[in-house]
């Protein structure tokens, strides 16, 4: 049943991919794009929600299982205003990663609903659930940082046909880049209050999210506009991207 | 009932022949009602670009002739070959193309779907013009919501502020600083104002006419020399000055843009030679487009009008099928009531003769024998009534005739049922 789920939602995931390249240049193929998100989130929901009946305990305590969840609050956080026709753009750089991770989750048994299941206290769930939910929020504000960087330099070089794609404006991408790191933060502090009261020690990954946090906090206090902001955001992701492998260094050691 | 169109455009009559026919708002509406006086159905469209009369009559000759004389006395004289005549399908597919914007010399342009609205309310419409005009305007929203058509910048100025609106989004409240007191800074800051924007200074080394233009545009005048302190403050500076040399350093931005706290800064250059040292570009948060720039992004954009216009005709032109279908099932609608008023009498008189032997029945019996009877003429008539409006849909007129001599209808049905004009 898993793999009945599974493989439609990367297909659905992969057709939301192509179709936002295409959209690029044939603007009808958007609405495609949109539906693919729409019907990939909903199938993976399906998945997660099989998982979640049939496994015994938390069924996403490994890196896999957390990249499976991982890449379902992207996607759920993308679609929040992603499908709005002026951020199809930003759909071409959240749905390819989407599709990639979605990928690498079944490959690490991520997506099946056998094994043994660890994390089963109320508080390792939340901790779990809601640093996973801020590092997805990091994610989409690393996508709008990314978009920024791009149709700032479109703008700078003056190219002619930039207003035929019909992108977000600068100030926009730069505000609610801003906001999602603002809603993203406390999510993070939560998650990370909710595994040190249970008692968590410093790892690898508590390492790694510490760092996230630090960098992320560093944003808020001093709001760099602009260039540096989207390079903030950038370089805050790259720490993002590093904390599954911190949960795999926990779980060999 | 049959269309006729006929009428002149940019694309058969040149200016000096366009003007013999050209009509405002309330001249256009007054031949319009003359022409429904007649016994006609009439709506006259005529903007700088066109003038076009839409006539509707049972006779088609009848409604060409009207048309065209009209034309010709407004001309006062024949307009020959400037003119075109078109009737029915091609008239409708043609207006639809109109308000779609897809007969304009900009594709797409927005104005045009605002005159075929005034035209239409101001026309002397009945049950055809009405739904041909209302079927016009929908395919021009239609073509304008699903295609990119009218999306993009076609002048200079238009393409100046979408592309300030491409930095800052929705433009109201941004403060707009003019650098010169000439016409083309006066149409870029039009264009800003419309979208929201408000003209904070205008800069001009005369001070009287910096004065006379910020009059007109609700702003205040500012000595050149204090450029250098509002390029701080403002969003969107337009400059457009007959100077020989950069009226705007890159000095003068970096102390700007030092104290803008990372905010960022469009410049419009529209001078020739140009007022804004290119160096500016390069400065963190600063965009810079001069007229070659922008007259490269309305280049690009009309060619992306042209290639959406290509999906734009696909769904005016459906539009337009639909109209005509609509049109033949409505010569059918004589003959139909004919056909259904025939059949009733029959009932009704065969049921007069068997009343004798229906005497005995009671009021309750009576009800069913007449329903029964009525659901057989019903059901009956219900075939060839769908099959001869879906035949008239694909292959025009000739059913009416047909139906009225297969079942022997009154050759006069068609006459029962008189044209209503608007407002009659």
């Amino acid at each position: 049943m898993a793999e009945l789920l599974f493989w439609p939602a990367v297909l659905a995931y992969s057709e939301a991919a192509v179709a936002y390249a295409g959209n690029v240049r044939y603007p009808a193929l958007g609405r495609l794009a949109t539906w693919g998100v729409r019907i990939g989130w909903l199938v993976q929901t399906a998945l997660l929600g099989w998982q979640a009946i049939r496994a015994d305990g938390f069924p996403w305590d490994t890196w896999a299982g957390s990249l499976n969840l991982f890449v379902w609050l992207v996607v759920g956080g993308y679609l929040v205003w992603g499908c709005k026709p002026r951020y199809r753009l930003l759909g071409l750089t959240v749905m390819p990663f989407a599709a990639i991770l979605l990928l690498a989750s079944y490959v690490g048994g991520g997506t099946s609903t056998a094994g043994t299941h660890h994390l089963s206290t109320a508080f390792l769930v939340l901790h779990v659930g809601l640093v996973l939910a801020a590092f997805a929020a990091l994610t989409l504000a690393a996508a709008l940082g990314g978009l920024y960087l791009w149709e700032e330099r479109a703008l700078k070089l003056r190219r002619p046909g930039l207003l035929r794609l019909r992108a977000p404006s600068l100030l926009t991408l730069e505000t609610l880049g801003l906001r999602t790191v603002a809603v993203a933060l406390p999510l993070l502090t939560l998650g990370m209050i909710a595994g040190f009261v249970h008692g968590a020690s410093l790892d690898p990954q508590i390492v790694v999210t510490l760092l996230v946090w630090a960098l992320y906090a560093a944003f808020l206090v001093v709001r760099p506009r602009g260039r540096r902001a989207a390079y903030l955001q950038l370089a805050g992701f790259l720490l993002v991207l590093t904390a599954p492998l911190g949960l795999l260094a926990t779980h060999l050691s | 009932m049959k269309l006729a169109l006929v009428g002149t455009s940019h694309k058969l009559a040149p200016v000096e022949v366009r003007e013999r026919v050209a009509l405002d708002g309330p001249a256009a509406s007054a031949l319009a009602h003359e022409l429904g006086a007649e016994g006609f159905e009439a709506v006259c469209l005529s903007t700088c670009n066109r003038t076009e009369l839409y006539v509707v009559a049972p006779d088609g000759d009848d409604a060409r002739e009207a048309a065209s004389g009209a034309l010709a006395r407004l001309a006062d004289g024949d307009l020959g070959s400037h003119l075109y005549r078109l009737t029915d399908e091609a008239a409708a597919l043609h207006l639809f193309r109109v308000a779609a914007g897809l007969d304009s010399m900009v594709p797409g342009e927005g104005e045009i779907l605002g005159q075929v609205r005034a035209a239409y309310e101001g026309g002397a419409c009945g049950p055809v013009l009405d739904k041909l005009f209302r079927g016009a305007l929908h395919a021009g929203r239609k073509a304008r919501t699903e295609t990119a058509i009218g999306e993009s910048p076609a002048s200079v100025s238009a393409a100046a502020a979408a592309l300030a609106q491409q930095v800052f989004g929705e433009l109201d409240g941004r403060r707009v600083l003019i650098v010169g007191a000439g016409e083309v800074g006066e149409l870029a800051a039009r264009n800003l104002v419309s979208r929201g924007a408000e003209i904070a200074f205008v800069a001009n080394r005369t001070p009287d006419r910096a004065a006379a233009l910020a009059a007109r545009l609700g702003s205040e005048p500012l000595p050149l020399e204090r450029l250098e302190d509002e390029l701080a403050d403002a969003d969107v500076v337009v400059s457009s000055t007959s100077a020989p040399g950069f009226v705007i350093t890159r000095k003068q931005v970096e102390v700007g843009i030092g104290r803008r706290r990372g905010a960022p800064l469009f410049l419009i250059d529209l001078a020739v030679p140009r007022d804004v040292e290119p160096s500016v570009a390069d400065l963190e948060g600063c965009f810079l487009y001069d007229i070659d720039d922008l007259e490269a992004v309305v280049a690009e954009s009309l060619a992306g009008r042209r290639r959406e216009a290509e999906r734009a005709e696909t769904i005016v032109a459906a539009e337009a099928v639909g109209f005509r279908d609509w049109l033949a099932s409505l010569d059918l609608v004589p003959a139909i009531t004919s056909l259904r008023e025939h059949a009733e009498a029959i009932r009704t008189a065969e049921l007069a003769k068997a009343e004798g032997r229906l005497g005995g029945l009671s009021e309750s019996e009576r009800r069913t024998v007449e329903s029964l009877t009525s659901q057989i003429v019903n059901k009956l008539l219900h075939a060839p009534i769908v099959r001869a409006k879906e035949a008239a849909a694909r292959e025009g007129v000739g059913y009416a005739d047909a139906l009225r001599h297969l079942f022997g209808l009154d050759e006069d049905g068609r006459d029962a049922h008189p044209r209503r004009l608007s407002g009659q």
